[in-house]
């Protein structure tokens, strides 16, 4: 990191997942190793091979203004939502309009409100179309109501990458910051899929679990027993800060956004390249770009999402970047609890990641009943202590992968 | 039948509530929906399209631009009814 650019710290904090409604139930959950997945209602999807997702815990309509809800997809309720908690617990900074910028993508978008606009179009008729479907159905949506909601005028960005997007948009905000575009930035990821088409889609790509009649033990990365990922949804959100903004309003700070490495494998639309190189390099990237050690990174949050290919390549990929250190670093894949929010994954396993450094517990990685021989790094089965070692500060890597190749991998430091 | 003045804006109360969330009561004649209301051109299509189906009546995207109070409403679908 270049000592002209501003360090960015994490001032707040929010979350609605398939644990909570909120950061704090989420945290308990993900200590306390309880599964968000259930059996999925049968008119919904009898036909289907995958019965089953992991949906969000709190229904937003429950929690939002009624006529809200009617202009927002679902993924921009969940948006709204955690961007209103993390925002309160920053403090609600007080910084100018024009320095507020906000980063916040999604997968996929507003694809609950796109089919039941296409419904609506052939059965009713062009004039019976909300004439909010275009906003609900865009996937920087999100972003864009909630610029509306904080009057941030720094810039309003969605970096679409698949189930990297959280993660990129996180490494987006660090970035508007660290260039000194803006003060405060609301950075985070959403998604709002668990719909027949989804399902059906992944499911085609054989990509999905289908342990139907046991919905809490599908998802088990890096468990021999894996056959895919579990579908989650729901939002979460940091607030950055630089760190000078942060410390003139005494500002509680979780954790330093210490940095975020990039990489591309250029080798699949939608499978990880085998030799994993590409994952190596993003974590590598990472620590460079945050001026870390690799003896420094006491815990990984992976992406592991549960599938055969996915999950080995990058427990390779971790032993190999963090070489001799690889063993000091407790990994926990959380998915293994919320299910794969696609992009809200990125976002609240920062979340998690932060909350770990913060509490100095990795939270443990559920149905690891017999793990994959060929892993080779240290994976927490139960919630296990963090220890700093040596006197740098510890630090915490969350890994981040997407279709069509996207590698994003951010690093977190303790304060 | 026609529809008094009264049923009307009652009818056009609840339909503004549920799309815009402004309360019923608060849908009185002299009320213009954008400057008084707070109603935005997005949701005016919604309203018309609502009053459309609660009254039976059309209301054609040039006749829309020129519906500026809660009056104007009333009065068109009250013309509207009668020559129906």
């Amino acid at each position: 990191m270049g000592t002209d650019q501003a360090t960015v710290v994490v001032t707040g904090l929010g979350a609605t997942t398939p644990l909570g409604g909120d950061v704090a139930s989420t945290w308990q959950a993900l200590l306390a190793g309880r599964s968000g997945a259930r059996a999925l209602p049968e008119e919904l999807v009898s036909d289907l091979p995958v019965r089953i997702a992991a949906p969000a815990a709190v229904e937003p309509a429950s929690v939002l203004d009624r006529v809200q809800v009617r202009r927002l997809d679902r993924c921009e309720q969940f948006a709204i939502v955690a961007a209103r908690e993390a925002w309160a617990d920053a403090g609600a900074p007080d910084a100018e309009p024009d320095r507020i910028g906000v980063a916040v993508s999604s997968g996929i978008g507003g694809i609950a409100s796109t089919l039941d606009a296409y419904d609506t179009l052939n059965s009713k008729g062009w004039q019976r179309l909300s004439p909010y479907t275009v906003p609900m159905l865009m996937p920087n949506g999100s972003a864009g109501w909630i610029s509306i909601e904080l009057g941030a005028r720094a810039g309003v960005h969605t970096t679409v990458s698949a189930c990297a997007s959280g993660a990129e948009s996180i490494a987006y905000g660090i970035d508007m910051i660290r260039s000194g575009r803006a003060d405060v930035v609301m950075a985070g990821g959403t998604e709002a899929a668990i719909l027949r088409l989804n399902i059906a889609a992944f499911a085609a790509m054989r990509a999905l679990s289908t342990r139907n009649d046991e919905p809490q033990r599908a998802s088990r990365p890096f468990d021999k027993g894996r056959d895919g990922f579990l579908l989650g949804e729901g939002a979460a959100m940091l607030v950055l800060e630089s760190a000078e903004h942060a410390a003139r309003r005494g500002a509680r700070v979780y954790a330093v956004a210490a940095g975020f490495g990039y990489s591309s494998d250029a080798h699949h639309i939608a499978q990880p390249a085998p030799d994993g190189k590409g994952l190596v390099r993003v974590m590598q990237n990472a620590l460079a770009d945050a001026g870390l050690s690799a003896g420094q990174v006491v815990h990984v949050n992976a992406h592991a999402t549960s599938t055969p290919a996915g999950d080995i390549v990058e427990a390779q990929a971790i032993a190999a970047a963090l070489g001799e250190a690889a063993a000091g670093a407790v990994v926990s894949s959380t998915k293994s609890m919320t299910g794969h929010l696609l992009g809200g994954a990125g976002a609240l396993e920062s979340v998690a990641a932060i909350l770990a450094l913060r509490e100095r517990v990795a939270p443990p990685t559920i149905n690891l009943d017999d793990p994959d021989d060929e892993a080779g790094i240290d994976i927490a089965t139960e919630p296990r202590p963090l220890q700093q070692r040596g006197r740098a500060p510890m630090a915490a890597l969350n890994n981040s992968f997407g279709f069509g190749g996207s590698n994003v991998a951010l690093a977190f430091v303790a304060p | 039948m026609a529809m008094t003045e009264q049923e009307i804006l009652a009818g056009l109360g609840e339909i503004v509530d549920e799309i815009a969330g402004v309360p019923a009561d608060e849908v009185t004649p002299d009320k213009s929906f954008v400057d008084d209301l707070d109603i935005d051109s997005l949701s005016m299509v919604e309203i018309a399209v609502a009053a459309q189906d609660k009254f039976g009546v059309e209301i054609p995207d040039d006749e829309l631009k020129n519906l500026k109070t809660v009056q104007d409403v009333v009065v068109f679908v009250q013309r509207s009814g009668v020559s129906a």
